[in-house]
């Protein structure tokens, strides 16, 4: 596995996916993120690192809708170069816009079976509403064929492709990782938000997921987004790292590059802050 | 002293029969259901709590066996599946006719009509997870917009019709009923909405008790016509006879669980899984979570409707108090205890529930016929949460809740967004 070549600098605006300018949330009194801005390069890994507490889920939260920041434009920007703006829209709109996602602590439709937790995916880009449902118009029973079959397809490419009868609560944890991150394809999206998907995986499995995300890269071009704690796996897929540090981006760039980066070393050992973003995660690097 | 024994013998006792209120009060009218009542009761909530899993794993673990071998309860091969439905319609048409007028009676006017909000309103908790409390207020838009189409109300309508030809506009007016509460409610999740929708069914029988100028209040809407047809050269009317309307529930019931059957099969009935199970995962995978939970809202709205034109042209009569709190409670305990989110579990479960008050009516006191109604609900509860016949997606929810796995508890309430 060889990592895309990295771009040294700041991608301009022609080859991003994602644009967040100067986002700024607040939670009454505490200042979640704080003048963010970023690029997520397309068609690239792109890996967003930061000790706990420093911001990243909250940044997620804004991308897909469920925060909304008070400053700053967050704008996906459509192949053919017009952007749309994320910010203020709802998470089911974000997520047909184009931006899929997963979340930190898998969070699955248990009862329902892992082929099934991709249709609901996938059923954001039917059309078929209550009443052709209803009357079983031919539309609907293409719509859902199709379902079935795109589902059927991304199970096999997250290697899934023998358990779609299984419940979901039925699969193991890194089955279960495999299955949200399918179910997030399915949307269609052209970025992907993947919530440190290596959390509680044994190295195996971190192997597994890292050949995962570059696949999911090469084969199907989608751009991907990844918080992780996993200095190894960020390393081995990002081509591009973003820093935060108490909700501001701190430093971006290459990986080796940051891997020298002083404020990143300093925020990660805590040389000057000793408050609760500096413990924690510097075992994981 | 004087006080105990004053309350012990009551305002019928006298020096010579202290004890005659005591007997009269306590003692003679239904001592014995009672105590033998209450303490089957106890004895079996206090096995439930310390024996409920190993009966209930004993229990289960025969199922399972029987279950393996069969493949299912209700065997999930082609020719079973559409084999007991068709058994039961077989029952459904050959049964009734020869039954004597007040079980006809009970059939409509009990079973089926409840049978109907039941339906309705398992879109609403059962599919999409939604606790509505105030279900019964669109019976009755549904009863009163009859009332008020066949001139039965003080405010007089513009033409009138008769109920056959109401019911479209009934099921219409409950339907925007639904989306006018659903829409800025259904924002809210859980506990709120319980009480959002509590709320608007205290406002709707209050409207009809007081404003008596619009509904009559108590005195309600009485002579309500029967249905009849008079069109295109047919010429039919229902009559004072329960026969004809039950065909036309059981028509409606069938066509009901046929078209919801294809709503949970279709990608409304996996959003509403979504929805139920992970409101946040569910909008993060492309859901419009209001939009579907608006739809359960108003399917269920405009089934219970239907449901009130029904009752008031077979039953000629509505007043405010067919509409109190209670009433919604009571669908809603015939949805839980059928098996929420199970059609068939909702259908008999509701019939069954229905069935028994009457049945009871002959052999115990009037007054004491709900305590075994409610022991029978406290007993399913405790051994079988998941409903007499549960759907699979519910039952094992109903599970994982009970193992601290998942967040859909009975009622989906919500989990913070990490």
């Amino acid at each position: 596995m060889t990592a895309p070549a990295a771009p040294a600098e700041r991608p301009g605006l022609d080859d991003a996916v994602i644009r967040v300018d100067d986002v700024t949330l607040r939670f009454g009194g505490v200042t979640s993120l704080s003048e963010v801005s970023l690029v997520a390069p397309r068609g690239e890994v792109m890996a967003v690192i930061g000790p706990n507490g420093a911001g990243k889920t909250s940044l997620f939260n804004c991308l897909t809708g469920v925060y909304v920041p008070q400053e700053g434009t967050i704008s996906l920007v459509r192949p053919d170069g017009s952007t749309a703006r994320l910010n203020g829209r709802k998470p089911y709109s974000v997520t047909r816009l184009g931006v899929g996602r997963t979340f930190q602590n898998i969070r699955l439709f248990n009862a329902l079976t892992a082929v099934e937790n991709v249709k609901v995916g996938a059923d954001a880009r039917g059309k078929a509403g209550p009443v052709s449902v209803m009357l079983g118009l031919p539309r609907m029973r293409r719509e859902e064929h199709a379902a079935t079959e795109k589902a059927l397809e991304l199970l096999s490419f997250v290697g899934l492709s023998g358990r779609h009868d299984a419940l979901a609560s039925a699969l193991s944890y890194g089955e279960q990782r495999r299955l949200e991150i399918a179910r997030a394809l399915a949307t269609g999206p052209q970025v992907l938000l993947l919530d440190e998907p290596a959390a509680g995986t044994n190295p195996a499995e971190k192997n597994d997921l890292a050949r995962l995300i570059t696949r999911i890269n090469a084969e199907l071009g989608t751009s991907v987004l990844l918080i992780e704690h996993d200095m190894k796996l960020v390393m081995s897929v990002a081509s591009y790292v973003v820093v935060l540090n108490f909700g501001r981006v701190i430093a971006a760039g290459a990986p080796e590059q940051i891997q020298r980066d002083p404020a990143v070393i300093e925020a990660y050992l805590g040389t000057t802050q000793d408050d609760e973003g500096a413990h924690g995660d510097a075992a994981d690097d | 002293m004087v006080l105990l024994l004053a309350l012990i013998s009551g305002p019928g006792g006298s020096s010579t029969a202290l004890s005659y209120g005591f007997r009269h009060s306590i003692l003679r009218p239904r001592v014995i259901p009672f105590v033998v009542v209450g303490v089957v009761a106890w004895a079996l909530v206090e096995l439930g709590r310390t024996q409920r899993q190993t009966v209930r794993s004993a229990v289960m673990g025969r199922l399972e066996g029987v279950r393996r071998r069969t493949g299912g309860v209700i065997p999930r091969n082609r020719l079973t599946r559409s084999a007991l439905p068709i058994a039961a319609l077989v029952v459904a048409v050959a049964i009734p006719p020869f039954l004597n007028g007040y079980w006809q009676t009970v059939l409509v006017q009990e079973m089926g009509i409840f049978t109907l909000l039941a339906l309705g309103l398992n879109v609403v908790v059962g599919f999409a997870g939604l606790l509505d409390l105030g279900y019964i207020a669109f019976f009755a838009v549904g009863s009163y917009t009859t009332a008020y189409f066949t001139g039965r109300l003080p405010v007089l309508p513009p033409f009138t019709l008769n109920p056959f030809w109401i019911l479209p506009i009934a099921i219409l007016a409950a339907l925007i009923a639904g989306v006018v509460l659903g829409a800025p409610t259904l924002r809210l999740r859980g506990d709120y909405l319980a009480i959002v929708t509590l709320g608007f069914g205290e406002i709707v029988f209050s409207f009809a008790r007081n404003k008596t100028d619009v509904t009559n209040g108590d005195s309600g809407a009485f002579n309500i016509p029967h249905f009849s047809i008079h069109t295109a050269g047919i010429h039919y009317t229902w009559g004072g006879k329960q026969l004809p309307y039950y065909w036309v529930l059981l028509v409606f019931v069938v066509l009901i669980m046929f078209l919801f059957r294809r709503l949970e099969n279709s990608r409304v009935g996996r959003a509403w899984t979504a929805i139920r199970e992970d409101e946040v995962a569910a909008a993060a995978t492309g859901v419009p979570t209001v939009r579907y939970k608006l739809l359960a809202f108003a399917i269920g709205a405009s089934t219970s409707g239907f449901a009130g034109v029904l009752y008031a042209a077979n039953v000629g009569f509505i007043t405010d108090t067919n509409f109190v709190l209670q009433q919604s409670i009571l669908v809603l305990v015939l949805v839980i205890f059928g098996g929420m989110g199970s059609m068939w579990g909702v259908l008999v479960g509701a019939a069954f529930l229905e069935w028994l008050p009457e049945k009871l009516r002959g052999s115990v006191p009037p007054s004491d016929r709900f305590i075994y109604f409610g022991l029978l609900i406290i007993l399913v509860m405790i051994f079988r949460p998941q409903g007499m016949i549960p759907s699979r997606r519910r039952a094992l929810e109903i599970r994982q809740a009970e193992a601290g796995i998942g967040e859909a508890d009975a009622l989906g309430l919500p989990k913070e967004v990490q």
